[in-house]
């Protein structure tokens, strides 16, 4: 078998088995559905953090808006289900681009540990303003509508349209990073003032590439509140303890600046996670810490970066002979 | 909201009351400050663990003073027992994340901030606590501003640890040592001065600070393991605005910072101060970026 067919077969088999896994193991549908969400989150944050050299502590915001903008369009709308979810789900996604683009015009002019802490305070800030914002629920947080079906039909729903949003990312990326654009994306993260200095407009492109994470984030955001059903603003819409580090976190363990990284890294956090720790009861996240210093300060390349050190060939560079 | 801000003119006492008491915790801020511009300058690290060691600080005191220890002892000990553990953080991971890029730093101490405010969180629990100093309360302006007492002793000794901290740097042999490491680590090494042990120290002298920071802050205020974030926060904010070597200039943001705080706070309700605190940092980072922007630079 060649190499094409052999990958053809590969993509095809993967598909089946995404398509299948809700009915091999319908116990576990759920934390499924979660390990495409946090695909999401590690793609979308890769795509700042990896690609353009923007190390977002707060990309958790636009997960935020969009969890909010479709609740109260749900709530408002007087639709029905499918309808408010699908028009509401676009909504959020289009006001966390926006909201990207116009923070973008102050806050990406930041750079290095500036624009970390930057973001980090606006994720805080709007946890924080949500909480006292009476429109949207305040403390209370907001209750979405009740899906109108089955217990399975309602998690088979969400597996799809999770695994779909994943799958949309992942080919979006996959077909940027290959244009122009990115290549102009990695070259802001080499080197920004050379790269403006050979004529990209760097402003745009950082505003754009932002706003498409942002895109993405309010869109997992809307469907994440639905799966959930309940947007609390601090532990589930602006929750910066727990999906926020962990977008970090993932896109870092799998290899900061490649396509793979990410979902590797998603996949193999999420399962260790849900393997684990439940046998940590309280204690989850003192481990999560200590795994953050961990992962940071000994394998700061990632389990993709690793190999690549280990098998420049298998990527496609050649190993220089001294 | 508009009916809070007329208040404060209606009534210019209220407005003195509560700008006074910001004043009083500004202080607090500024040891706090002290400690991050001083880890900053030397180490190069942005230290986001800040805040969990004044929260660690004000936990110590409150158990000194449940094992029956004079309450105010409790400072001293808060102190001593972050220099301890200031520096064995050092010696297990800030040491490793000295020399490495800044995003390696920020996020290794973030991490650890995680994990001392759960560890925090299951030690003593989640409830908001306080400590009763037992000092009374001082009335201003006839009785119409009250400022207990433990606040303006909170504010003297602050701005008195913060003189200290300045004299120790100047004229101390390790003073000296730590602000020649600051300006060129290697020269420094080469005339003799052991750089590794001056970080350590400096670390373990910023914890002790925050320590002391945290001990005034549950006896006059409160405290609870998440009570970190905005510490740090507030401490970033006035060492960007300060600039990291100007002792002056800290003293006076952060006690303006204290000041704006508690008034903004009465003017917005107090569930949006958090928000606010945040919300300015952002604002003065993308303020100063701004300006640096129109001659081609940015904030380094």
């Amino acid at each position: 078998m060649s190499w094409r067919a052999a990958r053809y077969a590969a993509v095809a088999g993967s598909g089946l088995l995404v398509l299948a896994a809700p009915f091999l193991a319908p116990a576990f549908v759920t934390q499924f559905t979660f390990l495409w969400l946090m695909i999401v989150f590690a793609l979308t944050w890769d795509l700042m953090g990896g690609q353009l050299g923007y190390n977002s502590f707060g990309n958790i915001l636009f997960f935020g808006i969009g969890a909010y903008a479709c609740a109260v369009f749900q709530r408002d709308s007087g639709l029905g289900y499918y309808e408010a979810l699908a028009i509401g789900a676009a909504l959020g996604g289009v006001l966390a681009a926006a909201a990207a683009a116009f923070l973008g015009l102050g806050i990406l002019g930041l750079r290095g540990h500036y624009f970390a802490i930057g973001t980090l305070g606006l994720g805080i800030a709007a946890g924080e303003i949500a909480g006292g914002w009476d429109y949207v629920g305040a403390g209370s947080g907001m209750t979405v509508p009740l899906f109108p079906g089955a217990l399975e039909l309602r998690s088979l729903f969400f597996y799809f349209t999770l695994a779909a949003l994943a799958l949309a990312t992942f080919l979006t990326l996959r077909w940027l990073y290959g244009t122009r654009f990115g290549l102009a994306l990695n070259a802001v993260r080499d080197d920004e003032d050379k790269a403006e200095a050979m004529g990209l407009y760097t402003a745009r492109l950082k505003t754009a590439a932002w706003s498409l994470s942002a895109f993405f984030l309010g869109i997992s955001g809307a469907l994440a509140g639905n799966l959930i059903g309940f947007i609390d603003p601090r532990d589930v819409a602006f929750a910066g303890a727990t999906y926020g580090v962990w977008m970090v976190l993932m896109a870092i363990l799998g290899g900061k600046g490649t396509l793979w990284g990410p979902v590797i890294g998603a996949a193999v956090f999420h399962i260790t996670q849900e393997i684990f720790w439940t046998y940590l009861l309280g204690w989850q996240r003192v481990a999560l810490g200590l795994l953050i210093v961990a992962i940071v300060v000994f394998f700061p390349q990632g389990i993709l970066g690793t190999l690549r050190e280990k098998f420049p060939g298998r990527f496609g560079s050649k190993a220089e002979v001294q | 909201m508009i009916d809070n801000f007329l208040l404060l003119f209606d009534y210019p006492v209220l407005s003195a009351d509560l700008a006074l008491n910001g004043l009083l915790i500004g202080a607090v801020f500024v040891l706090a400050a002290f400690g991050m511009a001083l880890v900053w300058g030397v180490l190069n690290i942005i230290n986001i663990v800040q805040g969990e060691f004044v929260m660690l600080g004000g936990f110590v005191a409150l158990m000194a003073a449940e094992a029956g220890l004079p309450v105010l002892l409790g400072i001293p000990i808060a102190a001593l027992a972050l220099f301890i553990l200031g520096w064995g953080l050092y010696r297990l991971v800030i040491f490793r994340v000295i020399d490495r890029d800044l995003f390696v730093s920020v996020l290794a101490t973030f991490g650890l901030s995680i994990v001392l405010q759960q560890l925090s969180n299951e030690l003593f629990g989640a409830d908001v606590r306080t400590l009763e100093a037992g000092l009374g309360t001082l009335l201003l302006f006839d009785g119409a501003v009250a400022l207990a007492q433990i606040k303006v002793l909170a504010f003297f000794l602050a701005l008195g640890l913060g003189l200290l901290l300045w004299l120790f740097l100047k004229y101390s042999r390790l003073g000296q040592a730590i602000r020649a490491t600051a300006q060129n680590p290697r020269a420094a090494s080469i005339l003799g001065i052991d750089t590794d042990r001056v970080y350590a120290a400096t670390y373990a002298l910023n914890a002790a600070l925050c320590g002391a920071a945290g001990g005034l802050v549950v006896m006059a205020w409160a405290i609870h393991p998440y009570i970190g974030l905005p510490y740090t926060v507030r401490s970033f904010l006035i060492v960007i605005v300060a600039g990291i070597g100007n002792i002056g200039a800290v003293v006076a943001a952060g006690l303006g910072l204290g000041a704006f705080e508690n008034v903004a706070g009465f003017i917005f309700g107090t569930e949006y101060q958090i928000a606010l605190v945040f919300l300015l940092m952002v604002l003065v980072l993308v303020w100063r970026n701004l300006r640096l922007q129109r001659k081609r630079m940015y904030l380094k």
